[in-house]
C-alpha cells in the first residue's frame, strides 16, 4: 500500500513524458490519408519507410543536408567549445596570476546574459563584414560557453591535485602536455557534462540561425522544420514531412543521451553541488 | 608558487576562449548599447536615411511601448506559475527516485529525461499537433476546450516547456541527492525520522543549492521564450508578433528598426540579469541562517 502511491505517480508521469513521443512515432508511420482517419495512438498500414524515402528525397534531399549541418554546428561547436572552456577553466583553477578573479567574474556574468540578447547585435556586427548568411556566422558564436568555464574551474579545483601537477613538472612534462595527458583524464566526467550542456544549448539555439541565415542550404534541422511548418497551409504535403522529420531529428540525440548518461550523471552531481 | 609563472602556457589556455568571448559576448553587448543610442532620420518622406545620435530616445520609445510591457507581464505571469510547477514536479520525482520506494529507477530516470532530447522547436511543433482540435489524438479534450485560444495558449506553451525540462531539472536535483553522505541518513534514522520527515528536514535543505541553480536557469529561460511562441503562431492566431519580449525583438528587427530592437534587447538583458541576481541574493540571505 505504501509503495503503490509512488509507483502510481511514476507511472502517470511516464505516460505524460512518453505518450507524445509514441504518438509522433505512430503518426510518422502513416500515410497522409490514414493520419487523420485512423486511431492516432496505434499503427495503421506501416508507411514509415515510404515517408522516410519521401522526406530524404524532397527538394533534392535538403533534409539530409540540414541533418548534416546540425551535426557540424552542434557536434563541432560542442566539441571545440568544450576543449576551449576546459582549458580556460583549468587555467583559472590551477594557476595564480593577476586578474584571475576579474576574468572569472566577467565570464561568470556572461552566464546571466540571455543568448537571445546577443543574436541581434551579432547579426549587425557580422553584416558589417558581409559575413551574415554564412556557416561561420552561426558556428563561431556557438563556440563560446561561459557556463562550461565555470563548471571546468569548479571541477578542476576539486579533482586535479596540485601535487600531481608538481610531480608531472618534476618529470619534465610541460604545462600544456600535462593538461592534455593527465588533467583531462581526471576531468573527464566534467568534460562530458560540459559537452552535453553545450550540445543541447547549440541544438536548441533557434534565434541565431533564424536571424543569421537566409540560404536554406545552411539551415540546421530545427530551422528547416520550422520553415516547413510555417508553409503547411500552402503545401499540405509538408505536414507528413514535418512529422517524419521531427521524429528523425530527435532520434540521434536520444541515442547519444542513452550512451553518455552514465558519465553525465557523475559530472553533473559534482557541478551542481557547489 | 615559487617557480616562474608559465606565461606561455597561460596564454595558450586562456587566449582562445578569451578572444572568442570578447568577440561574441562583450562586443555584441557593447554594440547593442551603442546602436540603441542612435536613431534613423530621414530628410523628408523619401529622403535618404541616415543614422544620428539620439541619446535615450529609443529607451523612451521602449518605455512607452505598450505591447512590449504587456509581453513582459505575460512572461512574468508565465514564469510565476510555470517555474514553481516544473521545479516542484522535478523535486518530487527526484525525491521519489531517491526514496527507495520506487522500483525500476533506471527506467524512470531515462523515461523522464527523454523529452530533454527534443529541441524546443520540435517539441512545440509536436504539441501544436497534439493541441489542434482536428489533428489531436485527444479530440475529446481539444474539442471541449480550445487549448490554442487566447485564454489557454499561454498555458499550452507552459506545458510544452514543462514537458521538455522537468526531467533535466529532476536529474540535477537527483544528482545532488546522491551526493549526500549516508551518515546523515543514519543519524536521522536513529532519531526516528520517517521517509517524509527525512525528505523535508534533511534532503530538501541539502539540495537547496541545486534548486537555486535550476531556478536561475528557469528564470533566464522564461524571459527568453521564443521558439514556442514562434511555432504556435502557425497553430493559433492568438499568438501575436509581440507575444513575448524576444518575439518583439525579432519582429522589430525584421521591420527593420535595428536601433529600437537593440534598445529592446538591452532592456531585456538587464531585466534578466536583475531578476536572476535578485533571486540569488534573496536565497543567499535565507541560506545564511
Amino acid at each position: 500500500m505504501k509503495k503503490s502511491l509512488p509507483m502510481l505517480v511514476m507511472g502517470a508521469c511516464t505516460l505524460y513524458f512518453l505518450v507524445p513521443i509514441w504518438w509522433l512515432l505512430v503518426a510518422a508511420s502513416k500515410s497522409r490519408g490514414e493520419f487523420s482517419s485512423t486511431n492516432p495512438l496505434w499503427f495503421a498500414d506501416f508507411k514509415l519507410i515510404d515517408n522516410l524515402r519521401e522526406l530524404f528525397a524532397y527538394r533534392d534531399g535538403v533534409f539530409l543536408r540540414w541533418l548534416g549541418n546540425s551535426i557540424v554546428y552542434t557536434g563541432g561547436a560542442a566539441l571545440l567549445g568544450t576543449v576551449l572552456a576546459a582549458m580556460c577553466g583549468y587555467a583559472l583553477a590551477k594557476y595564480r596570476f593577476p586578474g584571475r578573479e576579474a576574468i572569472f567574474n566577467v565570464v561568470l556574468s556572461g552566464v546571466l546574459v540571455p543568448a537571445t540578447a546577443l543574436a541581434l547585435p551579432l547579426f549587425l556586427i557580422f553584416s558589417q563584414f558581409n559575413a551574415t548568411n554564412t556557416f561561420w556566422s552561426v558556428f563561431l558564436p556557438s563556440l563560446v560557453n561561459p557556463f562550461g568555464v565555470y563548471l571546468a574551474r569548479i571541477y578542476a579545483t576539486a579533482s586535479v591535485p596540485d601535487e600531481l601537477l608538481e610531480a608531472a613538472r618534476l618529470d619534465g612534462s610541460g604545462e600544456v602536455r600535462t593538461f592534455f595527458t593527465v588533467s583531462t583524464k581526471l576531468m573527464f566526467p566534467a568534460l562530458v557534462t560540459i559537452f552535453l550542456f553545450h550540445f543541447v544549448a547549440v541544438w536548441n539555439n533557434f534565434l541565431l540561425p533564424l536571424i543569421m541565415l537566409g540560404n536554406e542550404r545552411l539551415f540546421p534541422v530545427t530551422l528547416g522544420l520550422y520553415t516547413w511548418n510555417t508553409q503547411v497551409n500552402q503545401h499540405p504535403e509538408l505536414r507528413m514531412l514535418v512529422l517524419t522529420g521531427a521524429l528523425v531529428s530527435i532520434i540521434p540525440l536520444v541515442i547519444a543521451f542513452l550512451l553518455l548518461q552514465r558519465f553525465w550523471r557523475n559530472g553533473l552531481g559534482s557541478g551542481a553541488i557547489k | 608558487m615559487t617557480r616562474k609563472r608559465p606565461i606561455g602556457a597561460l596564454l595558450f589556455f586562456i587566449l582562445p576562449f578569451g578572444l572568442l568571448f570578447a568577440a561574441f559576448y562583450l562586443a555584441p553587448i557593447l554594440y547593442a548599447i551603442k546602436q540603441s543610442l542612435y536613431k534613423v532620420e530621414r530628410t523628408g518622406t523619401f529622403g535618404p536615411a541616415r543614422e544620428v545620435f539620439g541619446g535615450l530616445d529609443q529607451y523612451a520609445r521602449v518605455l512607452q511601448d505598450g505591447p512590449f510591457w504587456e509581453s513582459i507581464g505575460r512572461v512574468l505571469l508565465f514564469g510565476v506559475v510555470q517555474v514553481p510547477v516544473m521545479l516542484g514536479l522535478a523535486l518530487v520525482l527526484a525525491l521519489l527516485l531517491d526514496s527507495g520506494l520506487v522500483r525500476g529507477k533506471r527506467f524512470f530516470r531515462l523515461a523522464f529525461f527523454v523529452p530533454y532530447a527534443v529541441p524546443g522547436v520540435v517539441a512545440a511543433i509536436m504539441w501544436g499537433f497534439l493541441y489542434s482540435p482536428n489533428l489531436s489524438p485527444f479530440q475529446q479534450v481539444t474539442s471541449a476546450v480550445d487549448l490554442l485560444s487566447a485564454d489557454f495558449v499561454l498555458w499550452a506553451m507552459a506545458n510544452v516547456v514543462t514537458w521538455v525540462y522537468v526531467g533535466y531539472n529532476m536529474l540535477i536535483i537527483y544528482s545532488s541527492l546522491l551526493a549526500i553522505p549516508q551518515e546523515v541518513y543514519e543519524a536521522a534514522k536513529l532519531d526516528g525520522a520517517g521517509a517524509i520527515r527525512t525528505a523535508v528536514s534533511i534532503k530538501i535543505p541539502l539540495v537547496m543549492p541545486a534548486i537555486v541553480l535550476t531556478t536561475v536557469f528557469s528564470i533566464i529561460g522564461t524571459l527568453q521564450l521564443l521558439a514556442e511562441p514562434a511555432v504556435f503562431r502557425t497553430f493559433s492566431s492568438a499568438v501575436t508578433s509581440t507575444y513575448t519580449p524576444n518575439l518583439t525583438v525579432y519582429s522589430t528587427s525584421s521591420i527593420p528598426n535595428f536601433n529600437l530592437a537593440a534598445a529592446f534587447s538591452v532592456v531585456l538583458a538587464l531585466a534578466t540579469c536583475v531578476l536572476s541576481f535578485a533571486f540569488l541574493k534573496v536565497t543567499q540571505r535565507g541560506g545564511d541562517k
